[in-house]
């Protein structure tokens, strides 16, 4: 075991499942079983914000549920509390043991793509070559072939992003939360992504939770998709995708969906106006 | 050729100086032991070569080993600065309050421990430039990204592997930055230490040469050491330039090139 220095990076129970942080218990084939979250936070004036108001959400093991909604909603709030990196200040939390892709790729610049990529296993003390190999296989995999050795600002937006997302899958953990994954992307390069992380996707048996404020997207890759309301983030739709993939962002199903996301987001919105 | 053109701009600004320098001294007829024009000065220079590289060798070892250590010292700091919340409260302000202390006034002490020989040159050195590399290495520190170390928590990395793979990486450029930041400051450090501390044997390095002459009216000669510092510091400020491409070299791109 690595030396500890300090309390803010102690890791989650190492078994499987971490269990319930506090309340009651659970069904066992929920990955994510959010229940009356709340959240609030002072900011830098020391003002007290709401983030998160009573939020009960649940994803069963190999869904890929997707939250939606305007930004500001607590949706990352919601993705740290999945990932361990805060506690809920009342409500209960249960969830697989998670691993974060942030927003930005945030790849070490003096690492290559293969050694970015498999840090996780570097930082689970697996030699060297042994990562570097089990990410190569990866590369070849999803389409990274020819990048192993390349530098991360060599790399185009959504190339990193990419490596990125193998360094998440590389962590090994069930429990995938990706915020806002391909925010930062031009409109094509997300297109592009979106098709690519379904294929990705589809040999793994991983649940995956996808932060997104682009409901055409959170459509397009969820099996279901919860909306939140503007801050303090609430619940206010479900709905159920259950559409084959790949999807089509003209297929009237797609569209149908769409909009009854984006009146769910405009009928919050003017409650809370 | 694109070379030669970048060397150029420099040459040719010291050559204006240089000229505006010899007409001067020539004009007002100044003493030449108050102002010696540059053409004494370059056969002073020509004169002790012998004299002057061994002197130089003494100041630039004392100004590399200085440097060096004022680096390890520095980052050494700024790591435990970062990591602890009452170390930073307690090393800080004496860090800060060390560069207000006047080298003579701990001259003598630091020659009663160690004599004449070059540590108490190297103390001093080490007191005057450790303080810019603490104050980038705890600048940089502190200015990662709170998303990577989230990310890194929930890869699982302890405290010391995400210092390991993510902020002594992170640190190192600036450390060398204010490393070169402390050369400048360095190599006038190594002619405070050699006035303030008396050294044994013939060749005492430039800046104890420097005040010898000075007092023996032997003021081209002084001008010429005083050259051969201008030339020492140069030479350092690339060599750490190097250091940095070399040891850092993503840090370049974020920056611009360095002259």
């Amino acid at each position: 075991m690595a030396t500890e220095l300090g309390s803010r990076a102690q890791p989650s129970a190492s078994a499987g499942v971490r269990r319930e942080r506090n309340g009651d218990g659970r069904a066992d084939e929920l990955a994510v079983d959010v229940r009356n979250v709340s959240r609030t936070f002072s900011d830098h004036r020391g003002k007290q914000v709401e983030a998160l108001a009573g939020v009960s959400l649940r994803a069963a093991r190999g869904e890929l549920l997707a939250v939606v909604g305007p930004s500001g909603c607590g949706k990352t709030t919601l993705l740290e509390l999945i990932c361990g990196l805060q506690e809920p200040q009342s409500g209960s939390l249960a969830c697989d043991r998670a691993v974060l892709m942030p927003q930005h790729d945030l790849l070490l610049p003096w690492l290559d793509a293969l050694d970015n990529a498999s840090l996780a296993l570097r930082i689970a003390h697996v030699p060297r070559p042994e990562a570097r190999a089990r990410a190569t296989e990866l590369f070849a995999e999803l389409g990274l072939g020819g990048f192993e050795h390349a530098r991360p600002h060599e790399l185009s937006g959504g190339m990193r992003q990419r490596v990125a997302f193998v360094r998440t899958l590389l962590s090994g953990k069930p429990l995938l939360c990706l915020d806002e994954p391909f925010g930062a992307l031009d409109a094509l390069t997300r297109a592009e992504m979106q098709d690519w992380l379904v294929r990705a996707l589809a040999h793994e048996q991983r649940t995956v939770v996808l932060v997104t404020h682009d409901v055409e997207e959170a459509v397009l890759l969820a099996d279901r998709v919860v909306v939140l309301s503007p801050r303090p983030g609430r619940v206010v739709e479900q709905l159920e995708v259950g559409l084959a993939r790949p999807r089509r962002r003209t297929d009237s199903a797609v569209v149908a969906l769409r909009e009854r996301a984006l009146d769910a987001l405009a009928l919050s919105r003017s409650a809370a106006a | 050729m694109s070379r030669l053109r970048a060397a150029l701009a420099p040459l040719l600004l010291v050559l204006v100086l240089l000229g505006a320098w010899e007409l001067y001294a020539d004009l007002h007829s100044t003493s030449s032991f108050v102002l010696p024009a540059p053409h004494a000065v370059a056969s002073a220079l020509w004169d002790n070569a012998g004299f002057l590289a061994a002197n130089l060798a003494k100041t630039a070892e004392e100004v590399a080993l200085g440097l060096l250590l004022a680096l390890a010292l520095g980052f050494a700091l700024a790591m435990l600065v970062h990591l602890s919340g009452p170390l930073r409260r307690a090393v800080y302000p004496l860090a800060v309050g060390s560069q207000a202390i006047p080298i003579a006034v701990i001259a003598p002490l630091l020659v009663f421990w160690w004599g004449f020989g070059v540590l108490p040159k190297l103390a001093v050195i080490v007191l005057i430039c450790f303080f810019p590399v603490l104050v980038t290495t705890v600048d940089a520190l502190g200015a990662i990204d709170r998303d990577q170390l989230k990310l890194l928590r929930t890869l699982d990395a302890s405290r010391w592997q995400a210092f390991r793979f993510a902020e002594l990486p992170a640190a190192l450029p600036a450390a060398l930055s204010g490393a070169r930041i402390a050369l400048a400051i360095g190599v006038i450090g190594a002619y405070i230490a050699e006035s303030q501390t008396a050294t044994s044997g013939i060749h005492a390095g430039l800046g104890h040469e420097i005040n010898a002459d000075l007092t023996a009216l032997q003021t081209p000669r002084a001008y010429a050491a005083a050259v051969v510092l201008f030339a020492l510091a140069i030479a350092c400020f690339y060599a750490l330039a190097l250091a940095e491409r070399t040891l850092a070299p993503w840090a370049q791109r974020s920056r611009g090139e360095t002259p």
